[in-house]
Order: C-alpha cells, then structure tokens, then sequence
C-alpha cells in the first residue's frame, strides 16, 4: 500500500480560505445563503469553512447537518446496514441558496442522495456544492462540484483518506493512498 | 455494530443488549424524520411487506403500516377473518401463498404462541413477530422501553412495575426481558390469579399490594385486563379489580413521589387506570404510540438490511 500525502495542514488552510473567497464572490451578505455539511465528514469541513468565513465576514452564517444514510441507493448491496448520524438543520432552506459540503467527491451518489434527502426539508431557490477533494473522471452520474479544493485524478484502486483534527487525529492530514502497491 | 444478530424478530428474548440499543439508537434518527415536513425516506423502496394479522389489532396494525409506508415500502395486508384460514387453510400454506407474490418480509400477529418461531422454521423470508398470544409482542417491549428511556434517561438500576394482567399478556414477557437485559429492576404486581406462577424464576419481584408496588418503582406500565381471553372468572368483578388494582389520582397523590405512567393500550378507562392519571402530564402513554412508529421503522430497516 502506498501513500501520497495531497494537503498538509498549511495547504488545507490555505485551501480553506481560497474556497471562502469563492463563496464570497458569489454569496455576500450571506443574507440569504446556508450551509449544509453532509455527514460524517463533510460536516468537518463545513465547521471550518463557516468558522473562516465568519471571522472574514464578521456576521453569523447558518450550518447545517446532513445525514444521508436512509436515501443511500446502495442500501441491502452492502454486507450490513449502515448506521446513521444526526441530522440537524435547524433552519428553513425554502427558497434559500443552500451550500452542500462535503469532503469528497467521488461517483457522485452521496451527493444525489444528499439532494434527495435535503428535499424533505423543502424546495431550495438554489443548490451548490463545495467539496474538498474532487476525484476526476470517476463519476457514476452526472454531478460536478461548484467550489473544489483541489482535483485529483484517480483510478478505483486508489482512495482518498481525509484525516482532520476533529475526529482526533494529531494533524490535518489528507492522504491519496494507492491499495494495490 | 450495525446489523441485528437475527434475521428475524421473534422475540426479545433472543436479543442482545446491543441489538437493543442498536434498534434505539436507529429509532432516535427516525423520530426524527416522523418530524420533519416530509416523514418519508426510501430506504426500503424495494421490499414489499405483508402485514398478516391472524388476530385483531387496531394500534400495531396501523403503527406497523406507517412505519413501513414511511420507509417506503411496498405493504399488503392480510386478515384472518373472511380469508380462506377460514376454510381450513394451514398457516404455512397461507403464507406460503402470500410469499409467493414475491414478498420479502411478514409481519405476523397469532394466537398461538411460537406461531412465527414455527414459520421462521420454514421461510426465507424476515419474520417479525406482532405478538403471538400470550407469549411476546417484541416491537411493544422495544418501543415501552425506548419510551422509558427517553422520560427518564438510562434504565440501568431504575425499578419498574408492570401491574394487572400479566397472565394473558404477550406485553408482561417481552417486557421483562427487555427490561432486564437494559439493567432495570421488574417488579410485577396483580391479583394472584392473574400471575403466572413461573414469574419469580424470572428473577422479577412479584407482589400483590398496588401501593406496595407504586412506592417501590419509579416506572409504573400498566396492562389492560383482557377480558376477551378470560375464559374463567379471575376476579369477582372489574369494581372489585379497579377498587384493589386501578391506579387512580387520589392513590398517586398519597404516595408522596412522582412517577411514570405507562399504557400499551387500549385502555379500559375507569377500570385499571382512571382518565385523570391516564390523561396526566405523568403519562407517556401517546409518548408510546409516536414512540411505536419510530421503533418499528428501525427494527424493519435493520432486518430489511439482512433481506437477499
């Protein structure tokens, strides 16, 4: 097994606050804008994307979490379900323009789910989505990402391991590890 | 973990304490969908379930219906009554019948105790048991147990009472086991002739003094006296069964200590339980019935994870 480190912490900071400038660019004031971190991880990066924006922006920004486990198509095609995380989106997303992180992008499928599952909480004027690691050319259906950290090109034996801080690792950490060498 | 340890629910009695949990903590995440706008998630969008109801049922019947429709199943239903049960038709063959419309999983309610354990035997399909007699009703003790949990936080060491019919109860069993397997102390409470003389080798205590029993719990479940099964009197009369058995306000307000109020339903209002202490801010007793939605949402998730 090899690895190959993408984004240190200094990177990943950086990366950070480029994809806030981004989203300034697009979204100030923020007034009608909301954030939706898509669990587990995504809710990681979404902590820090609202963290850096509100320290750039000086106002409060809304986050939310989502958890997609129940509109996964890919339920019964595992050895055993999955478990489930908390959903919380204590605001009305009804006409607002929703931001949905997550930290990779991979075939696509959690975001189409995330979609579906953000659908019960009503009808969005407008969806984006932001992801850290955007693995190029292994989309299983159409999706792209509006805001991306950083492409990498891999292929399906490779995979991308997001290690952060907050799930108690020493460091930020993000790996592309290749399972075949 | 993340998958029950059986592929069918035919009683608490083969669970796990992690099982347990593992049901609980699935049914958090769906209580929380039956309270969003839109309570439907597709999870099961691809199983078809049969609901069959050898037996009257009007509250599990209907909470098992939304828990599957809210998973987006497919569900037919099947009652005994004005089926070809009646002309002479076996279990097996009826459900072998309906299994063959290509139905993943049975939901089934018997009078005769080990009527699933017996078709578990001979099916593929997942089982859940519905109550079958007056055995167990495995989804009522999962959600009574959730609904302690939620009022009063870990059962570990909690002292819980369950008074009236424990005889012709499938509610009593399953909830002694539940109960215990979560750490809680069961106490038993009813006229002598209504419990069953194995209890105490259950290692419940069994008494037949309501005061005695309200002082000690912090949790008081309470069981309709069914008299549909009573074939024999049990009691001289249901005025004689409120006056030494019903729990009523006057009785609650002299024990100087609150405690939980529980009801599987239906209730006989004014005979094991008056409208006041049924109807109180004591009683979780509609806590219950949200609470069965949600419970019966993780259980058939959680099997339907198992289906091939």
């Amino acid at each position: 097994m090899q690895k190959r480190l993408l984004l240190n912490k200094k990177h990943l900071d950086i990366t950070i606050s480029r994809l806030c400038h981004e989203l300034i660019e697009n979204h100030l004031p923020f007034e009608n804008t909301v954030l939706i971190g898509l669990q587990p991880k995504g809710v990681f990066v979404a902590e820090r994307i609202k963290s850096k924006l509100e320290e750039i922006i000086k106002k409060p920004i809304e986050l939310g979490y989502l958890d997609i486990t129940f509109y996964r198509d890919d339920f019964r095609r595992r050895d055993e379900p999955l478990k489930p995380n908390e959903t919380r989106v204590p605001f009305i997303i009804e006409d607002k323009n929703v931001i949905l992180i997550d930290d990779v992008l991979y075939t696509g499928r959690s975001v189409k789910s995330a979609m579906d599952a953000m659908s019960a909480f009503g009808r969005p004027s407008k969806v984006e989505f932001l992801t850290l690691i955007d693995r190029i050319h292994s989309r299983h259906i159409p999706i792209e990402a509006n805001y991306i950290g950083k492409q990498v090109n891999t292929v399906l034996s490779q995979k991308v391991l997001v290690e952060l801080t907050e799930q108690g690792k020493k460091e930020d950490k993000i790996w592309l590890i290749d399972k075949s060498k | 973990m993340s998958h029950l340890s059986s592929k069918h629910l035919l009683g608490i009695k083969n669970l796990t304490k992690e099982d347990i949990q593992l049901i609980f903590e699935t049914a958090d995440n769906f209580k929380d969908v039956i309270n969003r706008p839109i309570k439907k998630v597709p999870s099961l969008r691809d199983i078809t379930i049969a609901n069959v109801f050898f037996e009257n049922s009007t509250r599990t019947k209907l909470s098992f219906e939304l828990a599957e429709k809210r998973l987006s199943a497919d569900v037919i239903n099947f009652s005994a009554s004005g089926s070809s049960v009646k002309k002479g038709e076996t279990l097996l063959d009826t459900v072998n019948n309906i299994l063959a419309m290509k139905v993943d999983m049975i939901v089934m309610r018997h009078s005769s105790p080990g009527a699933p354990h017996f078709l578990s035997k001979h099916i593929n399909a997942n089982i859940v048991n519905a109550g079958d007699g007056t055995h167990e009703h495995p989804t009522q003790a999962l959600l009574d147990a959730y609904s302690m949990r939620e009022r009063v936080g870990d059962l570990e060491g909690k002292n819980v009472a369950i008074i009236g019919d424990i005889v012709h109860s499938r509610v009593a069993l399953s909830n002694i086991f539940a109960l215990q397997k979560l750490g809680a102390n069961v106490m038993i409470c009813g006229p002598a002739t209504l419990i069953p003389k194995y209890l105490s080798s259950f290692g419940v205590k069994v008494v037949s003094d309501i005061r005695q029993a309200l002082e000690w719990c912090d949790i008081a479940n309470i069981l309709r006296i069914q008299l549909e099964r009573q074939q024999i009197k049990y009691f001289p009369s249901l005025r004689e069964y409120s006056l030494y058995f019903g729990v009523n306000k006057k009785l609650l307000d002299s024990l100087n200590k609150e405690i939980v109020i529980m009801h599987p339903g239906p209730i006989n209002r004014g005979v094991e339980i008056t409208s006041d202490v049924a109807d109180s801010q004591h009683s979780i007793i509609l806590d219950q019935v949200e609470n069965g939605v949600a419970t019966r949402m993780a259980v058939l998730y959680l099997l339907a994870g198992n289906v091939s």
